[in-house]
């Protein structure tokens, strides 16, 4: 479960059906489960109009089968979002009026899929958003601007430039990442214990 | 009144100061002996003359020192001007205000002559003096809100108004008590200020909105707000934190009188004509204790409100830490002598 929120973190809730012409769904790892219980309540003709972005991650082939079972009209299965990117910005540049947006899964993939949905104009009203599985969490340095992904201790050091960062609640939609700040900025080398708070 | 610009820097030597006569005009923000959250809104109406509460927009003895402090900060990191594509519009409301607001109170330092869509602008004390198209973007150097903000102290956040609330969709930061633009650019009200502590159970940001949606034009409106800084920063930026934070280990008893600072914020709201959007300038006034002691009154006020503060504001304020030196330091100007209510000076 994710930590108590603060308010710039969106709220994610739980994936329901809403008419469409097309479903664009979009889940890292344990995300597939959240695709799984969708289907549950899903119309016999549902996934004939779904396309399904999905990158296992840690979870390996545990749910390909069961997603391909559920014979959508695209079925994506990828190594890495980065790698997934160019295919999703394809099918949102060619979306018309009704098509709707189901991310499920870590949050740093939710948020970075929310990011490319509302640039190419998909109304927030027509993506919706259900944790599952991991908290680890992406983190920009405040300092450096670079992002670190899949952070699990707090503090941790940055991928980029090497301080040793703290991570706040505070969130951007913009980044789709929390922030990182220098933990030892007032007294530099007193660097507490590394605790895994994200996992 | 006739300004005399001063030669002084924000960073490296710290030569900062103010006169005799900027103390007397600071803009000490407590009205009383304790300190907590409020919605401390009130009309940004002319009044007292000489005080910072004057003009619509104050230029005081340190504008040419503070804008090359800015040029500075900006060369460093672009990032701290920033603005959304569809803000663009905004930005010419904010650079008419200015100008037009500050060749009206301050004729001997600035000129605006209009001819239709043909402007032109002198700033004298920064020698600069252009003609422009005015809503002709490649006729300046800049964009308009980075160009006029290049000339007027304090931050700007622009807000762009809609779904009933305020979106941080540009802005101008670069003298700011640590947060990011950057970050923070395209969120709305709730969001950017997510991470302040209390506010938000006690109904603050509410509040503070719905005031806000309705400033009319022509009626803005000001609040002060206040924190502390170790040595005359104007740039404590989250950027920066990595090289300012350790500053705050110099402050000794010894040296509290030069090094700490009061650091208040006028801030200000106005509707633009043209966008409907709201631009809140945020003006930063620093003054040393050593300066802020000279005013009796404020010496044993400001020891009060230090001492008896929730330790959970001292903590986001950033000076929990050095608290207990700064009381004591403070409490020899405090004989604990009534005050008389209200911010200035007996």
């Amino acid at each position: 479960m994710l930590e108590g929120t603060i308010p710039s973190r969106p709220v994610y809730g739980a994936l329901e059906i809403r008419p469409g012409r097309l479903h664009l769904i979009v889940a890292d790892a344990e995300g597939a489960e959240a695709i799984l219980d969708l289907a549950a309540s899903a119309p016999p003709d549902f996934f004939a109009g779904a396309q399904i972005i999905y990158l296992p991650k840690k979870s390996g082939d545990k749910f390909v089968a069961g997603l391909e079972q559920l014979a959508p009209a695209q079925l994506y299965v990828g190594p890495s979002y980065e790698a997934a990117l160019p295919r999703l910005r394809r099918v949102l540049a060619g979306a018309h009026m009704g098509l709707q947006v189901y991310l499920a899964g870590t949050e740093g993939l939710m948020g970075q899929a929310m990011l490319e949905a509302t640039q190419a104009g998909i109304p927030h009203s027509a993506i919706q958003a259900e944790h599952r599985g991991s908290t680890v969490r992406r983190v920009q340095c405040v300092h450096c601007k670079g992002i670190t992904e899949d952070v699990t201790h707090d503090p941790f050091r940055c991928a980029h430039c090497g301080l040793h960062l703290f991570v706040r609640d505070h969130y951007s939609r913009r980044i789709a990442a929390f922030q990182g700040v220098r933990v030892d900025a007032e007294d530099p080398g007193n660097i507490p214990e590394s605790v895994e708070r994200f996992r | 009144m006739t300004v005399i610009f001063k030669e002084e820097t924000f960073h490296d030597d710290f030569t900062f100061r103010n006169s005799p006569e900027a103390v007397k005009r600071f803009p000490f923000p407590f009205p009383e002996d304790s300190y907590m959250y409020s919605v401390n809104l009130e009309p940004h109406k002319s009044y007292r003359p000489g005080s910072v509460y004057e003009r619509t927009f104050d230029v005081d003895e340190h504008y040419v020192s503070e804008m090359r402090d800015r040029a500075r900060v900006l060369a460093e990191d672009p990032l701290r001007c920033q603005s959304l594509p569809h803000m663009t519009l905004a930005g010419w409301d904010l650079l008419e205000l200015i100008m037009t607001s500050k060749a009206e109170e301050y004729p001997e330092l600035f000129e605006l002559h209009r001819d239709g869509t043909k402007w032109h602008w002198i700033n004298r004390p920064l020698g600069i003096e252009q003609k422009f198209t005015f809503l002709d973007e490649t006729t300046l150097p800049y964009g308009p809100m980075e160009y006029i903000t290049r000339q007027t102290q304090g931050d700007f956040a622009v807000l762009d108004q809609r779904d009933d609330n305020l979106w941080m969709d540009a802005g101008m930061v670069t003298t700011q008590a640590d947060w990011s633009l950057d970050f923070d650019i395209g969120m709305n009200f709730f969001e950017w200020h997510a991470p302040v502590p209390k506010a938000h159970e006690m109904g603050i940001f509410q509040r503070a909105l719905k005031f806000l949606l309705n400033v009319q034009q022509g009626s803005p409106a000001r609040r002060l707000n206040w924190t502390m800084t170790v040595y005359p920063l104007l740039d404590t930026s989250p950027e920066n934190y990595h090289k300012w934070g350790v500053m705050k280990k110099d402050l000794t008893l010894e040296n509290m009188g030069q090094m700490m600072h009061l650091r208040v914020e006028l801030q200000t709201f106005f509707r633009l004509p043209r966008s409907n959007a709201l631009v809140f300038p945020i003006r930063c006034y620093l003054i040393k204790l050593d300066e802020l002691v000279t005013v009796p009154k404020w010496a044993r006020r400001f020891h009060r409100v230090i001492r008896d503060l929730p330790t959970e504001l001292a903590t986001y304020k950033g000076f929990v830490t050095n608290r207990p030196k700064i009381v004591e330091w403070l409490s020899k100007y405090d004989d604990g002598a009534p005050t008389s209510p209200g911010i200035w000076p007996d």
